[in-house]
C-alpha cells in the first residue's frame, strides 16, 4: 500500500514535471543562446491553452487535432515577436528585457480577460482521456499517462535533434560561444529566430496539454512565470538536460509536498529553489557567465 | 557626462557641483508641500504616493546607483509592514519607534540576504531576489497564526504622533508624517550618493574590475547598499501600515516588486527624483484607469511599460532633461 502510493505520487510528479519541461525548455534555450530574459514566455503558454479551448468549443475540433495547431500557431506568433520586437533588445541589458516582457505579460492578461473572461476555462476531455487505468500496483488517470507519452516523445525528439542533428550542433555551438560560432559561418541571427519559434511552439504545446492539469485563466502567465523561471534557473539556462532534470525534480517534489505537507503549499518548491540557487547560482548544469 | 566631468574637475569639486541644490529641486518640494492645500480631497492618495516614492527611492539606491536590479524588493517592504503591524497588535503603538524598529528588522534581514547575494550579478541576482520575494510571501501566507494569512492584519492600534496628532481617516497626520519621513530619508540618500561612497558605488556599477583595481571592495559595497536599501524599503512598508492601520498579504506580492520597478523606470533610474515622479504618475494613472475598469488598467500599464522601454529609456526625468537641453540649444542658436 505504502509503495503503491509512493509509486503513484512519483508517476504524477513525473507527468507534472514533463509538462513543466515542455513549458520551460524554449525559454531555457533562448536565454542560453542570446541571454534574453523573456518573462512573457508564460503568455505564449497561455495562448496555446486558449487556442485549444477556442478551437474545441468554437470549431468543434477534436482535442488531439488542436495540439499540433497550438504548436504551429505559437511558433509563428513567437517568430513574429522575435523579428519585430525582441530583436531590438538583445544588447539593451536584462533590466529593459525584463520590463518590456513584463509589460507584454500585463497586456496579454488584459487581452485574455477581455476575450475569454476572468474565470477558469472548463475543458471537456474525450472519454478515453478521462478514465482511470490500473498499472498493476497502482491506478493512474489516463490523462497523465497520455501526458507522459506525448511529453516523453517530444522530449526524446527534442533531445535527438539537439544532440544528433547538424542544427542541434549549431545551437549548442552558439550557446557555448556565440562569437566563435559566428566566425565559423553559423548565421546566429537566423538560428535564433528559428530556435525562438520552436521554443514558443513547444511552449504552446505545453500550454495546450496543461489546460486539463493546471487549469487556465488570464492570470496564468503571472502564476506560472515563477515556476518557469525556477525550472530554467535551477536547471541552468541553455542546458536541455538541466532543464529536464530540474523540471522533473520540481514536479516530483511539488506533488510529494502537496500530498504529505499540504499546509506548506508552494513554500517547499520556493525553498528548494532558493537553496539550490544560493548554493549554485548558475543552476545545476549551467556554466558560469562568460 | 560623468566621465567628461571627471576629467575636467577635481573629485571634490565634482561632488560639490553635483550636490548643489538646484532651483528645480526647490520647486519640486514646494509643490509637494503645496499639494496639501491644492488637493485637500486627495490626501490619502498623496500619502500613498509618498510611501510608494520612498519605496522606489530604496530601489533607486540599489538599481540606479548600485546597478543591481531586484525583482523581489517587496520582501523588505512587506517585512517592514508586518513588523509595524505586529508591534501595533501587540500593544506598542508609538509611531516613530515602531517605524524605526521596522526599518531595522528589514535592514537586518537585508544584511543576511546580502551576504549571499553579494556573489551574484545581473540575471542570477534577478532570479534569486525573485525567489526570495516569493519565498517570503508564501511564508507569510502559510504562517497565518502570526500574519493572518490571506486576511492580513487589522486592528492595529496606533497612538497619536508625539501624543498629539491622531491618525484619522481624513489623512492630515498621515500626509505630514509621510512627507517628513520621506523627505528626511531623501536627504540622507541624496547626501550618500553625492559622497565619496556614492562615487565608489558608481565606479563599481560602471566597471567592476577597474573599481577593484582602485581599491573598492565590491562585496562590501553590495552588502552595505543592499542593507541600507532594504531598511528604507522596510520604513516605507511600516509607513503604509501606520497610515492605513492594515496589512494585506499584497505587500509581499510579486506585483508590488514589479510595480516599484516600473515606477522607478517610468520616472527615471538613478535620478532620485525619478522615484518620486514615477510613483506619482503610476499611482495617479492607476487611480484614473482602474476606475474605468481594472482590466483596462493592466492593458494600459503594459503598454506604458513597453513604450517607456522602447522610446524613453531614461524615464520622465530623463525625458524632461533632454527636452530642456534641446530648448537651451535652440535658445543659444537663436
Amino acid at each position: 500500500m505504502m509503495i503503491a502510493s509512493v509509486l503513484e505520487l512519483i508517476f504524477n510528479g513525473v507527468a507534472y514535471g514533463i509538462v513543466l519541461f515542455l513549458i520551460a525548455c524554449g525559454l531555457s534555450i533562448t536565454m542560453g543562446l542570446m541571454g534574453f530574459t523573456n518573462l512573457a514566455h508564460g503568455s505564449i503558454v497561455m495562448f496555446g491553452g486558449y487556442l485549444v479551448v477556442a478551437l474545441m468549443k468554437g470549431f468543434g475540433w477534436p482535442f488531439l487535432a488542436t495540439i499540433p495547431a497550438a504548436f504551429v500557431v505559437c511558433a509563428l506568433v513567437g517568430a513574429g515577436f522575435e523579428r519585430l520586437l525582441f530583436r531590438r533588445l538583445y544588447s539593451a541589458g536584462e533590466l529593459n528585457q525584463v520590463l518590456l516582457t513584463i509589460g507584454l505579460v500585463f497586456i496579454s492578461v488584459a487581452i485574455a480577460t477581455y476575450l475569454w473572461g476572468a474565470g477558469q476555462q472548463p475543458l471537456q476531455m474525450p472519454a478515453y482521456l478521462n478514465a482511470r487505468l490500473s498499472l498493476g500496483l497502482f491506478e493512474v488517470s489516463s490523462y497523465r499517462l497520455f501526458l507522459l507519452l506525448v511529453g516523453g516523445a517530444m522530449t526524446g525528439l527534442l533531445a535527438l535533434v539537439f544532440e544528433r542533428s547538424n542544427l542541434g550542433a549549431q545551437v549548442r555551438a552558439a550557446v557555448d560561444n556565440r562569437q566563435m560560432a559566428m566566425s565559423c559561418g553559423i548565421n546566429v541571427d537566423r538560428l535564433f529566430t528559428l530556435v525562438f519559434a520552436v521554443g514558443c511552439g513547444i511552449a504552446g504545446t505545453g500550454g495546450a496539454l496543461s489546460v486539463n492539469l493546471l487549469g487556465l485563466d488570464p492570470s496564468f502567465p503571472l502564476r506560472y512565470l515563477v515556476f518557469i523561471l525556477i525550472v530554467v534557473t535551477v536547471g541552468g539556462s541553455g542546458s536541455i538536460w538541466g532543464t529536464l532534470i530540474a523540471a522533473l525534480l520540481l514536479g516530483i517534489c511539488d506533488v510529494f509536498s502537496k500530498y504529505y505537507v499540504p499546509e506548506a503549499g508552494a513554500f517547499t518548491i520556493f525553498a528548494l529553489a532558493a537553496v539550490i540557487l544560493f548554493w549554485h547560482p548558475q543552476g545545476l548544469f549551467g556554466r558560469a557567465a562568460t | 557626462m560623468t566621465m567628461v566631468a571627471l576629467r575636467s574637475l577635481e573629485p571634490v569639486r565634482l561632488l560639490a557641483e553635483r550636490s548643489r541644490w538646484r532651483a528645480a529641486e526647490f520647486v519640486f518640494w514646494s509643490f509637494v508641500v503645496a499639494s496639501y492645500f491644492l488637493f485637500p480631497g486627495y490626501l490619502v492618495l498623496i500619502s500613498q504616493i509618498l510611501i510608494a516614492g520612498l519605496f522606489a527611492l530604496s530601489l533607486d539606491l540599489l538599481l540606479g546607483f548600485g546597478g543591481m536590479p531586484s525583482l523581489g524588493h517587496a520582501a523588505f517592504f512587506g517585512l517592514g509592514a508586518y513588523t509595524a503591524g505586529l508591534l501595533g497588535q501587540m500593544g506598542w503603538g508609538e509611531p516613530i519607534s515602531g517605524l524605526l524598529l521596522s526599518g531595522i528588522v528589514a535592514g537586518v534581514f537585508g544584511l543576511v540576504c546580502s551576504l549571499f547575494l553579494s556573489r551574484l550579478r545581473t540575471t542570477a541576482f534577478l532570479m534569486v531576489t525573485l525567489t526570495l520575494g516569493l519565498l517570503l510571501r508564501e511564508f507569510a501566507n502559510r504562517w497565518s497564526g502570526l500574519t493572518g494569512g490571506d486576511d492580513g492584519l487589522s486592528d492595529i492600534a496606533l497612538w497619536p504622533l508625539f501624543g498629539v496628532f491622531r491618525f484619522g481617516l481624513s489623512g492630515h497626520t498621515a500626509f505630514w508624517y509621510g512627507l517628513c519621513v520621506t523627505f528626511i530619508v531623501f536627504l540622507l540618500v541624496r547626501r550618500l550618493v553625492h559622497s565619496p561612497v556614492g562615487l565608489a558605488l558608481e565606479a563599481m556599477r560602471e566597471n567592476e574590475r577597474r573599481a577593484v583595481a582602485l581599491g573598492i571592495s565590491p562585496r562590501l559595497m553590495v552588502i552595505a547598499i543592499f542593507t541600507l536599501s532594504s531598511a528604507i524599503a522596510g520604513l516605507a512598508g511600516a509607513l503604509l501600515t501606520q497610515t492605513t492601520s492594515f496589512v494585506a498579504l499584497e505587500v509581499l506580492s510579486f506585483e508590488r516588486s514589479a510595480g516599484v520597478l516600473i515606477m522607478l523606470v517610468l520616472g527615471g533610474v538613478g535620478t532620485l527624483y525619478g522615484a518620486l515622479v514615477g510613483a506619482a504618475v503610476y499611482l495617479v494613472a492607476r487611480d484614473v484607469l482602474s476606475a474605468l475598469d481594472p482590466v483596462y488598467w493592466y492593458f494600459w500599464l503594459g503598454l506604458i511599460i513597453v513604450m517607456v522601454v522602447l522610446f524613453a529609456n531614461d524615464g520622465l526625468v530623463g525625458l524632461s532633461q533632454r527636452l530642456q537641453a534641446r530648448a537651451v540649444r535652440r535658445w543659444e542658436a537663436a
